[in-house]
């Protein structure tokens, strides 16, 4: 038999959607985080509310990788329904966990791993009294099983039930009861298991923060200004409103006693991107957040926002396709959807957070981008980013003033007035592609002006006129060119000499991190480059030029960054080797490392004239 | 020369007007246009408070031609009342106006419209209804009447959406009927819409001499013409009008708004109270069945709060917020970290 792994453990337990194990699950999660060991949570749930199939897995890390482990070290089985499948998921030497309140049919039996029994249910029946409750506080049985035997004291539980059920004294001692219950059991079966042991690691995770993108992307959303917020509930972006609802009220202090901000449930997302176009057009710092249905009906206003030129913010979280099916699993297959929203020539400023202060900086800054280049300005996050549990170094605020851009107050355009000089709304003026604006409330004499979408001159007249149509097309393009040099850079890691790069962008970050280190192992030395942005800048270029092979690992089928990469820089597009992960699921190290191995194999003789 | 009248704030008609119109000539909208410039300057409303915004069609186009001094939106089809409830958000001290068609606001546009009025977003809210989608060239729209004939010969019998009556369901709390042509009685209509602060809606019929004024068609001058229906004649009375309190001969009812002005109704037939929603429905049933259209105000609800004052918020415009009103500290930031710790 191996030895256990100090602080090395995949835990994935399965159950039904709506059950209570959330909640279970959360504690867990806290707890391993609580004794100091890196730690990761994936949540891989239905579109349901009660009754379909939830796996949520819990990675400890001594290494200190947070992306999705490919292999399930031990499996909690707790969903009848999924049960015959979750038994071969489990890792040749793994353990599996079952509730023996009855005995396990013979066809959930498997060679080759452990198996440990407890008796959850009649073990709650006992504790709490009969009523709704009793069924999810079965859940609590499983981390107190798990506790015994991976090592988790039952302080840092308690502890950690304290945190969250803080006012609830009731609460923490029901759910303390379930879990001890499934403690002492197993201890009094002398229960042993030989995969790994959690170590408490003195300071371990100390200024650290566990938290959600959507969370981190709303706080930042604050900071960065946001006052008229126009939403419409979809998943899995719903949870950024609804943190904005939140934290608003707890943040902003009041003016004349008064709110300083407006969130709106709209009717749809029609509604939300016209009213965040009407509020950015009349000065306010407007956001929307939604999913790719949402930007879908949103795209007739995304490109009246292009051409008026009004700055306006969309917060985008992505997810798998159309209506019903994968809304709640985790895809960037929304890139180009992003990219060109609407018709007619469109190009948008994309800013890709990778981790959660890029969520929240990303979500702050977006403003400042918005007013700067008037125009729309995505953040492009995804579910795995946006829903799961992370932890990180907490959010980090850069005291820096807003950027609003070229926008006329009343006194400026009197100075204009007095040294002689025009205000013309769509004129580039400073040959950067961006024109100066005013906001409907200034009373100077030469603000207002009439907007409308693609028929207008430099001075906002109506004009079907050719020259004056192509002008601003030309122009709303030229300041497209300008955005480059200003929106994030990527990171970068290179060495001299390597030849190889891998590229990615937003949540695959993590499993290329871990990816890159086993590569390096097994022999492969690789570059590295995030995509933070478009459009791609300089650097990006520099880096796919200097290198032979590139891998650009993405989570959508049809390679939809290496589109806009080959649109852009032709010359590369044959050093470009697709990574495609596109099953709903988070992205793990060991699939990106397959299909390198994979590619590299079969590309042998081509690479060295690509 | 004889100067030009000049209205309390010293402004002539002229500084009402805007770009030269492209309707065809004869078209109702161009009519509403005038009552619309002729009912700012009769109440001195400053052009630079007032946004105008629009959908897409002929209606939409008009806010051109009127108020150069204003900001305006020509924003996209059916998606007005969603624009101006943003911008209305963003700086609620604006007087925004929206003109839209009937093809706009009842079609494409109908659900944010009745979302809007839900709201009551401050706005006044023209339709000008002429039956047909005039830009794309005469098609039916969801306000056609049963029975009405299009040029080509086809005639509609899908019901049409009564404007009026689904604004008096939604939440609109000033709504009223107009015709283009009747600018005695539209101008009030339109002085009071302005001085309402809520969803003010006005439904007025606006032929479309181009493509919906042949015989057969319900929305044509000379039919919309020969069966207007007025409930009252009506004067507009703006607050620093002081009149003596007391009723005129005739008058029956008197609609005090928000900002002090006064509507006085005089009636023509029937007792009328346009604050009781339910003989306000009846009414326009009455006068469908009749084939006529109810014109004058149709409702009036002086009790909600419009949009932006139910919100609560601040008297500085969201527009005007600096960095200082809208960035946390620092230390707030730390204390949020603190609690993501736990
Ligand atoms: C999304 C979209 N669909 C269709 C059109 C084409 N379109 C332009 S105006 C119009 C109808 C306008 O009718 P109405 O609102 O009644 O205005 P009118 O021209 O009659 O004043 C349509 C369908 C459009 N501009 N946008
Ligand atoms: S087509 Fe009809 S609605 Fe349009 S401008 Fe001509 S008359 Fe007016
Ligand atoms: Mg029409």
């Amino acid at each position: 038999m191996d030895t256990p792994t100090i602080n090395d453990l995949n835990i994935c337990v399965a159950t039904e959607n709506g059950s209570g194990s959330a909640s279970s699950n959360n504690i867990l999660f806290k707890a391993i985080f609580k004794m100091g060991v890196p730690c990761s949570s994936k949540n891989m749930f239905p579109s349901n509310i009660q009754g379909l199939p939830t796996w949520y897995e819990i990675r400890a890390s001594a290494e200190g990788y947070l992306s999705r482990k490919d292999v399930i070290d031990v499996m909690v089985m707790f969903n009848d329904a999924t049960a015959a499948k979750d038994i071969h998921r489990v890792r040749d030497g793994g353990l599996i966990l079952y509730d023996d309140s009855t005995p396990l049919p013979a066809n959930l039996r498997r060679d080759g791993v452990q198996y440990i029994g407890f008796p959850a249910n009649k073990l709650v029946t006992k504790l709490v009294p009969a009523s709704p409750l009793r069924a999810k506080q079965r859940n609590m049985v499983y981390v107190g099983a798990l506790a015994y035997l991976f090592g988790i004291d039952m302080e840092v539980i308690k502890a950690v039930l304290e945190d969250t059920f803080g006012k609830k004294p009731a609460v923490i001692e029901s759910n303390l009861l379930c879990i001890d219950a499934g403690y002492q059991y197993l201890k009094e079966e002398s229960a042993t298991q030989n995969i790994a042991r959690l170590e408490q690691i003195p300071n371990g995770n100390k200024g650290k923060i566990i938290t959600e993108g959507n969370t981190a992307a709303a706080i930042g959303a604050i900071y960065g200004g946001a006052s008229v917020i126009c939403w419409y509930p979809i998943t899995p972006s719903s949870s950024l409103a609804e943190s904005m609802e939140y934290y608003l009220p707890r943040l902003r202090k009041p003016k004349d006693g008064k709110k300083t901000y407006a969130i709106i449930q709209a009717e749809d997302e029609i509604a939300s991107a016209g009213m965040i176009v009407g509020a950015g057009w009349a000065g306010a710092r407007a956001m929307t957040s939604t999913s790719g249905p949402g930007v879908s009906l949103m795209n007739e206003s995304i490109g009246l926002a292009y051409y008026a030129e009004v700055p306006c913010v969309f917060l985008i979280v992505q997810r798998g396709g159309p209506s019903t099916g994968l809304p709640t699993r985790t895809q960037q297959s929304d890139i180009s959807l992003m990219y060109g929203a609407s018709h007619g020539d469109t190009r948008h400023i994309l800013l890709i957070p990778h981790d959660m202060n890029s969520c929240f900086d990303f979500a702050r800054r977006s403003f400042d981008f918005a007013d700067r280049f008037q125009t729309p300005v995505f953040v492009a996050m995804d579910l795995d980013l946006g829903m799961n549990l992370w932890s990180s170094e907490p959010l980090k605020l850069e005291k820096e003033p807003y950027e609003l851009g070229k926008r006329l107050g009343a006194e400026q355009l009197e100075e204009w007035a007095k040294a002689g000089k025009k205000f013309r709304r769509y004129f580039d003026q400073d040959g950067d592609g961006i024109p100066y604006r005013t906001v409907p409330g200034n009373q100077h004499p030469m603000a207002s002006y009439f907007t409308r979408g693609s028929g207008h001159d430099a001075d906002a007249k109506y004009s079907e006129d050719e020259n004056d149509y192509k002008y601003i097309l030309d122009r709303v393009r030229k300041k497209f060119e300008t955005a480059r040099k200003f929106v994030p850079k990527p990171i970068i890691e290179r060495e001299r000499g390597v030849k190889t790069g891998i590229v990615c962008y937003g949540s695959s970050y993590e499993p290329v991190r871990e990816a890159r280190d086993r590569l390096k192992a097994r022999g492969l030395k690789t570059n590295y480059m995030l995509i933070r942005a478009l459009p791609l800048t300089g650097e990006v270029r520099d880096f796919l030029a200097e290198h032979d092979t590139i891998y650009l690992v993405e989570q959508n089928r049809d390679a939809q960054m290496a589109a806009i990469v080959k649109d852009e820089q032709p010359e590369v597009g044959a050093k470009i080797v697709s990574v495609l992960v596109y099953n709903g699921l988070p992205v793990t190290a060991g699939e990106v490392v397959k299909q390198i191995f994979d590619a590299a194999q079969s590309a042998q003789p081509k690479t060295a004239t690509a | 020369m004889a100067e030009a009248k000049l209205n309390r704030i010293n402004l002539s008609e002229k500084d009402y007007e805007g770009a030269a119109s492209t309707m065809c000539r004869g078209c109702g909208h161009d009519a509403i246009s005038a009552s619309v410039m002729r009912a700012y300057f009769e109440s001195s409303i400053d052009p630079r408070k007032v946004i105008k915004l629009s959908g897409i069609g002929c209606s939409s186009k008009t806010p051109a031609y009127f108020l150069s001094q204003s900001f305006g939106f020509n924003a996209v089809h059916g998606r007005m009342s969603a624009v101006a409830t943003g911008a209305n958000l963003a700086n609620h001290k604006l007087m925004p106006i929206g003109v839209s068609g009937d093809g706009d606001t009842s079609a494409i546009g109908l659900g944010n419209f009745c979302h809007m009025m839900r709201r009551n977003v401050n706005i006044t809210y023209i339709v000008e209804n002429n039956g047909v989608y005039g830009l794309t060239k005469g098609q039916f729209s969801a306000t056609a009447d049963v029975g009405s004939v299009m040029k080509g010969g086809k005639v509609n019998d899908i019901p049409a959406i009564d404007l009026a009556e689904l604004a008096i369901t939604l939440g609109a709390t000033y709504v009223a009927r107009s015709f283009s042509g009747d600018r005695k009685q539209l101008t009030p209509l339109v002085q009071g819409a302005l001085a309402h602060s809520g969803s003010a809606i006005l439904d007025v019929i606006s032929p479309c001499v181009t493509f919906n004024n042949h015989e057969g068609s319900t929305k044509s001058l000379k039919y919309a013409k020969g069966h207007l229906d007025p409930i009252h004649d009506l004067d507009f009375i703006p607050p620093f009008e002081n009149i003596d309190a007391d009723y005129e001969e005739g008058t029956d009812h008197e609609v005090k708004l928000h900002d002090g002005s006064r509507i006085r109704l005089h009636k023509l037939g029937k007792d009328y109270d346009p604050t009781n929603k339910m003989q306000a429905i009846t009414a326009i049933h009455a006068a469908i069945a009749e084939g006529k259209f109810l014109t004058g105000l149709i409702y009036y609800n002086p009790n909600r709060k419009e949009f932006a004052e139910e919100l609560n918020l601040c008297d500085t415009p969201l527009s005007d917020l600096t960095q200082d009103d809208l960035q946390p500290t620092l230390e707030q930031l730390q204390q949020i970290n603190g609690n993501l710790m736990k």
